[in-house]
């Protein structure tokens, strides 16, 4: 017996480029820039190198319950809020399908960092007895699945990938693993991150990991190009809801594309930096095409994850000429959406699908001048308009994680 | 201070840490059954009693105040 199809019903997200799925999408098509600098006092407090950040385009209070916002930590806010979205997107509704036949898989990269410090502080300031109740359920990475599972009333399962910047694509394979073995019918995946505060820019800073071009916010992410210093930390979550292909046609559900494909693998290189030919990542292309059953040639498109750090970029092409070819093209969301860690590869994840169910593909910004090494087709300037059968996204995190999804026409 | 004004300053406290309506917050209310205050709540309850009343609340009490009029006779006895 064949593993059954998985197909995506239902698409949400919250991004710098605008708090829902039709925002977000047309920012990237229109090649709007989510970046800004960062006014907050302990950007002056602290003298932090990095003064531009990807934040939200539209602050989580505006559309969450006030008891909700006091409640949950940003990262789980926004998760639930790109869950919202998503199953709405879906239409389940209240019983389109068995608690114990529907699954959370929510990955992060570090959780409730925020609520960490800022009860770290209170306790420091005012006393133990200052701390909040609730400081755990807060910080814990696994809150914002936990959360999603709770407003879905979710029995099959909740989970949270932990692999930074790959965790919402992590998680996105953890979900099609259990639709095609049948565990579930139904799973709700993705990826929510919101930890814009001072230590983490320090300690991203401190690793040099990060743009400075704090002068130009808006041409500080450059993907690709010649001139590009480090990555421009993001906030956000993206969700979608995916099924087994006989359950979404039972109930006439609209289906937006499939993930018909999944590669995981690890460097074993080093800690944090990218091995620099790109072997493991081209491991996880080449795997996420078998899975699929498509052919390199099938492959009009790459997502890429180009952060814009100077090894990763080009290892990153070499991966994609060495599993896929020079033909594909390509485009670097992050010089649009910043960098949203454990969020990056589920929101990404969504471009590609729209990308293939569109056959546009968004252009990239700030690539003034190519980077030679790369020695691929990127799309800059507009989006460009391409007939796509099947398109890979590429997710890599800090641990040498490396995550690759083929996504596919509905 | 009156009965009257313990309430309506306890009424205050569960709307900000739980969002119940200050109307539906009556002396026969249970927190748990009624109200769907969970047990963190009831910690930021306490803290925030205390804070607001001086009455500090130990938790082998806090686990007694079952009904919103337990917790104002309790704050009147202790402050």
């Amino acid at each position: 017996m064949t593993p059954p199809d998985v197909v995506v019903t239902g698409l949400g997200a919250t991004t710098p480029l605008g708090g829902d799925i039709a925002s977000t999408w047309d920012g990237l098509l229109s090649g709007r820039s989510g970046l800004s600098a960062l006014t907050r006092e302990w950007v002056d407090r602290y003298e932090l190198p990095v003064r531009i950040a990807a934040q939200l385009a539209t602050e989580p209070a505006e559309t969450l319950k006030r008891v909700e916002a006091r409640r949950w930590d940003r990262c789980e806010q926004v998760a639930v809020i790109a869950a919202r979205e998503a199953w709405q997107h879906a239409g389940l509704g209240d019983d389109g399908v068995e608690p114990e036949r529907l699954a959370v898989v929510i990955g992060t990269g570090i959780g409730g960092a925020v609520t960490l410090l800022e009860q770290d502080d209170l306790l420091e300031q005012e006393g133990m007895r200052k701390v909040s109740p609730l400081t755990i359920p807060m910080l814990m990475p696994n809150g914002p699945a936990a959360y999603v599972g709770l407003e879905l009333g979710a029995r099959g399962g909740v989970h949270t990938p932990v692999s930074a910047c790959a965790s919402g694509a992590e998680a996105l394979a953890m979900a099609w693993r259990m639709l095609r073995a049948g565990e579930v019918d139904v799973v709700v995946a993705g990826g929510a991150e919101a930890c814009i505060t001072a230590l983490p820019l320090a300690g991203f800073a401190q690793m040099r990991a990060m743009s400075t071009r704090n002068d130009e916010p808006e041409r500080a992410s450059r993907p690709f190009d010649t001139q590009r210093d480090g990555f421009v930390l993001g906030e956000g979550a993206g969700v979608m809801v995916l099924e087994r292909e006989e359950f979404a046609a039972a109930r006439s559900a609209t289906v937006h594309g499939r993930l018909a494909g999944i590669g995981t693998t690890s460097d074993a290189y080093h800690i944090t930096a990218p091995e620099p030919e790109g072997i493991g990542a081209s491991r996880a292309i080449t795997a996420a095409l078998r899975t699929a059953g498509v052919e390199p040639s099938d492959v009009g498109h790459v997502n890429a994850h180009a952060t814009a750090t100077s090894v990763g970029d080009v290892a990153e092409a070499a991966a994609i000429r060495s599993s896929i070819g020079d033909h594909p093209v390509l485009t670097a969301p992050k010089s649009a959406l910043g960098h949203l860690l454990g969020a990056a590869g589920a929101v990404e994840g969504i471009a590609t699908l729209l990308a293939v169910r569109d056959n546009l593909i968004p252009p990239t910004l700030n690539l003034d001048e190519i980077d030679p090494e790369v020695k691929l087709d990127v799309v800059a300037g507009a989006s460009r308009e391409v007939e796509l059968h099947a398109a890979v996204s590429d997710s890599f995190g800090f641990g040498g994680h490396n995550v690759a999804l083929t996504f596919t026409q509905a | 201070m009156t009965n009257e004004e313990i309430l309506s300053g306890l009424a205050e406290i569960v709307n900000e840490v739980a969002g119940v309506e200050t109307s539906e917050i009556t002396r026969d209310k249970s927190f748990v059954d009624d109200l769907d205050i969970d047990s963190l709540s009831m910690v930021e309850i306490a803290v925030q009693v205390e804070d607001r009343f001086g009455s500090k609340v130990p938790d082998e009490d806090l686990a007694n105040l079952r009904t919103v009029g337990d917790a104002v006779d309790y704050v009147a006895k202790h402050t």
